[in-house]
């Protein structure tokens, strides 16, 4: 039983925690809370230099093809420190996109830019709060052209490269996803304003924009819930990592504030919340680990194991970003206390690539599947 | 990352599944499974005893245990993939655990050589069976608190007070005892570890009902007992420390509280129709069930990385306690909300009427004590927050006092 990350990827934590704690500290990400930058440009070149966003594309798409146990690494490293920088957009979704559905041509073109961080790719799967789920998407194209609005885009303002989920009137209206480069004419690109302005997210708008579609022309109806289920493990270890530090947070502040004559971590009112933290915290590394394996390993699980490891890692990130300001009591609700940076965090990942409610029935709907079909197995693995 | 167990591990499972496929058969339905072992008659007893001595001799008791205690000296690692393996089976529980899990150990550790060869063997064949007296009734989760007396007379003790929960007392050839040989000394200071005989002149033994009726926890009264001093385990004084060594070999158990779980409840949504649709369509029940579908994988992949420590050398630290906190309580809120499925029928806890063959409501009734034994809630959340988070600890007003000047409120 080797069920926990070798010492290669143990080593490369290492070097990524050292190189991120110089790199990217709080005051890092509280200037893209306070300015208008869509992202923090050292780090992102620092993380460039260290080949990070080819971490898991083949050598001979340019990247350095370490694998998925090495990006989930850096995914839980970036977590930790809610880095500002639009890696999960390129590297989880525009990269895996092209990787998963795109045809050789365009891997060729467009994963060596991705790779090297020299372009900067996202996926348009939304439509805004209206409109819902991508299965009543109404961005569409018509003779080869795209139309309609996309929102919100993590990215979407500085992405050098679209990936829009939009419908083929050609073919009857199936689902496919679409390559677009944003000098093309027609596109319309504003930054909303959101709840975690740390990660910038956009609207766009397609006027009849050229758009080329990925792979051959397929549905890709079942590749985006398989594009979804690779994602969802690498944001369950962003989480995790941040819900690692922001316990790591609340238990200094708790050992460290006095009341009533007493560190206020010897109460165990303080003490049994962080305790339940510590336990979501395990259970989600838990979940994630086994996601990790099913992602690096393509494993037939991965649907139910990435659900798990998602609604896991979102309850833990989340009730620990809450709880974190509640043990810094007053401060910790103020605009100059780092605990809104988690809090923030927290509910953005929490939505991103649907909410925990629709990753619950993503996974029942596994469990039933898997029972029908191995009703001896029900509800194992 | 992988599941793969080295080459050694491997073969070693494989010869301990095929072991138990001839020797016991598999857990998989519901109404089996819930058989708690531990069983109040003799034939039960019998049984079990006969079921340890084949299992001993086939070399699966003490398995990481030192050659020269008659162990096989193998790693830790394999008693827990022995263990793992055994689960899957249908196999009397409840009687050898606290004997090999708790006083093996202490044996080891503090009795003479003599003694471990005279107590040991039997011990692994489960011809004695073996108990542990530290709660009281005014020392729970307190255990340092205890009053159980020991007066030293010439070559032996005396020991007078009473114990409480003690599991099996009734079945037990021996046990281990810690008591307080001076009251005038802070409480951690004034204990002293013991092993006796429980059939000894002056103790009496009372079976506990508790709310699910039968239970194999006892009260056991301790009038003028006498131990000879040779069966003190450990220095005059050196009872707690005694006491918490004995507690930390329990971390290699598994720790998960038995009783209906994900799979019991996923097993009858899938049969049961609510509001004439199937139970499993209901929104509410799916978000529940996700909820411990999680929890409950969460800690299996929990025991493959503890597995992956063990496997390295390391030892389990008190992190383990997250599988108790957890399974228990899931324990009971999986049967409680099943038995709400069931609306007014939910109350019928008949086996021959009520789903599962009423394995939800036994639960029910169950679960409540798997939140305090061996370790309640509270306690557990306290370790984790104090020895894992490094959290200080609480302003003690006990610590130092003597402790016949400790407060104690209403005797």
């Amino acid at each position: 039983m080797n069920f926990d990350f070798s010492e290669e990827q143990k080593m490369l934590r290492a070097v990524a925690r050292k190189f991120l704690k110089e790199n990217c500290s709080p005051g890092v990400v509280r200037r893209m809370l306070d300015g208008d930058a869509p992202y923090d440009e050292k780090l992102w070149k620092g993380i460039c230099e260290l080949d990070w966003p080819g971490t898991a594309v083949p050598e001979s798409y340019g990247g350095i093809g370490y694998g998925y146990l090495e990006l989930c690494v850096l995914a839980e490293e970036l977590g930790r420190v809610i880095a500002p920088i639009p890696f999960s957009s390129s590297a989880y979704m525009a990269a895996e996109a092209l990787h998963i559905a795109g045809n050789e041509r365009q891997r060729k073109k467009y994963l060596p830019r991705l790779a090297s961080g020299e372009a900067i790719g996202t996926c348009a799967l939304a439509e805004g709060v209206t409109i819902g789920a991508h299965w009543h998407m109404e961005t569409i194209v018509r003779d080869g052209k795209l139309h309609g609005t996309n929102a919100p885009v993590a990215d979407g303002c500085v992405a050098d490269l679209l990936i829009v989920a939009a419908r083929s009137s050609a073919a009857s209206g199936v689902l496919k996803l679409y390559v677009v480069e944003p000098s093309e004419k027609g596109i319309t690109r504003e930054t909303i304003q959101t709840i975690d302005p740390t990660r910038p997210h956009a609207r766009v708008t397609f006027d009849a924009v050229a758009a080329e579609p990925l792979g051959s022309g397929e549905s890709h109806e079942r590749l985006i819930e398989k594009l979804k289920d690779r994602a969802a493990v690498l944001l369950a270890f962003e989480q995790l990592g941040g819900a690692d530090a922001a316990l790591e947070m609340a238990t200094e502040y708790a050992k460290s504030r006095y009341a009533f004559g007493r560190p206020i971590g010897s109460f165990q009112a303080i003490k049994h919340k962080l305790a339940d933290a510590f336990i979501r915290n395990e259970l989600a590394r838990s979940n994630c680990y086994f996601a990790a394996w099913a992602l690096s390993s393509d494993a037939e699980e991965l649907p139910i194991a990435a659900a798990s490891a998602r609604i896991a890692a979102t309850e833990a990130f989340e009730y620990i970003a809450a709880e974190n300001i509640q043990t810094h009591g007053g401060i910790g609700f103020t605009w100059e206390s780092d605990c809104q940076l988690f809090y923030r965090r927290s509910k953005l990942l929490a939505l991103t690539l649907g909410s925990v409610r629709s990753w619950k029935n993503r996974l029942i709907d596994q469990l039933e599947c898997q029972a029908s079909v191995k009703p001896e197995l029900a509800g194992v693995d | 990352m992988d599941f793969t167990d080295t080459q050694e591990e491997a073969q070693f499972r494989q010869k301990a599944r095929a072991w138990l496929n001839a020797n016991a058969s598999r857990s998989t339905d519901t109404t089996n499974k819930f058989k708690v072992g531990g069983g109040d008659d003799a034939e039960a007893l019998r049984e079990a005893k006969s079921w340890q001595a084949r299992k001993a001799d086939a070399g699966w008791v003490g398995i990481h245990w030192p050659k020269a205690f008659g162990g096989r000296e193998l790693p830790p690692s394999y008693t827990v993939i022995y263990r793992m393996e055994e689960t899957n089976y249908l196999v009397p529980r409840g009687y050898f655990e606290i004997g090999l899990g708790m006083c093996a150990p202490v044996m080891m550790s503090y009795a003479t050589a003599g003694q471990v060869k005279q107590y040991l063997p039997r011990m692994m064949r489960g011809e004695n069976v073996w108990c542990q007296l530290f709660s009281e009734p005014s020392a729970g989760s307190d255990v340092a608190g205890i009053r159980t007396s020991a007066r030293r007379d010439g070559d032996e003790w005396v020991i007078n007070g009473q114990k409480v929960w003690t599991s099996g007392a009734h079945f037990s050839d021996f046990g281990i005892l810690v008591a307080r040989h001076d009251t005038t000394l802070p409480k951690h200071k004034g204990l002293t570890f013991f092993f006796l005989d429980m059939k000894s002149r002056g103790i009496e033994i009372r079976r506990i009902k508790s709310i699910p009726g039968r239970s194999n926890f006892c009260e056991v009264f301790f009038d003028n007992v006498r131990i000879p001093d040779a069966q003190r385990l450990g220095d005059v004084g050196q009872g707690w420390q005694v006491a918490v060594t004995t507690l930390m070999h329990e971390r290699l158990a598994v720790g998960q509280a038995s009783g209906t779980n994900f799979e019991d409840i996923f097993a009858l949504v899938r049969e049961l129709e609510l509001d004439g649709k199937p139970a499993i369509k209901d929104s509410l029940v799916r978000d529940k069930l996700a909820d411990w579908y999680v929890r409950d994988k969460g800690l299996q992949y929990g025991q493959y990385r503890m597995l992956t420590k063990i496997s390295r050398g390391e030892m389990p630290g008190p992190e383990a306690s997250v599988t108790k906190v957890v399974s228990a309580v899931q324990v009971q809120q999986v049967s409680s909300f099943a038995m709400e499925l069931m609306d007014v029928a939910g109350i019928i806890d008949d086996p021959r009427l009520s789903p599962q063959s009423a394995a939800f409501q036994l639960s029910f009734l169950a679960s409540p004590g798997y939140r305090i034994a061996g370790g309640s809630d509270e306690i557990l959340r306290n370790i984790i927050a104090e020895r894992v988070l490094g959290m200080p600890g609480d302003i003690r007003v006990d610590k130092d006092l003597p402790y016949n000047q400790l407060p104690t409120g209403a005797r």
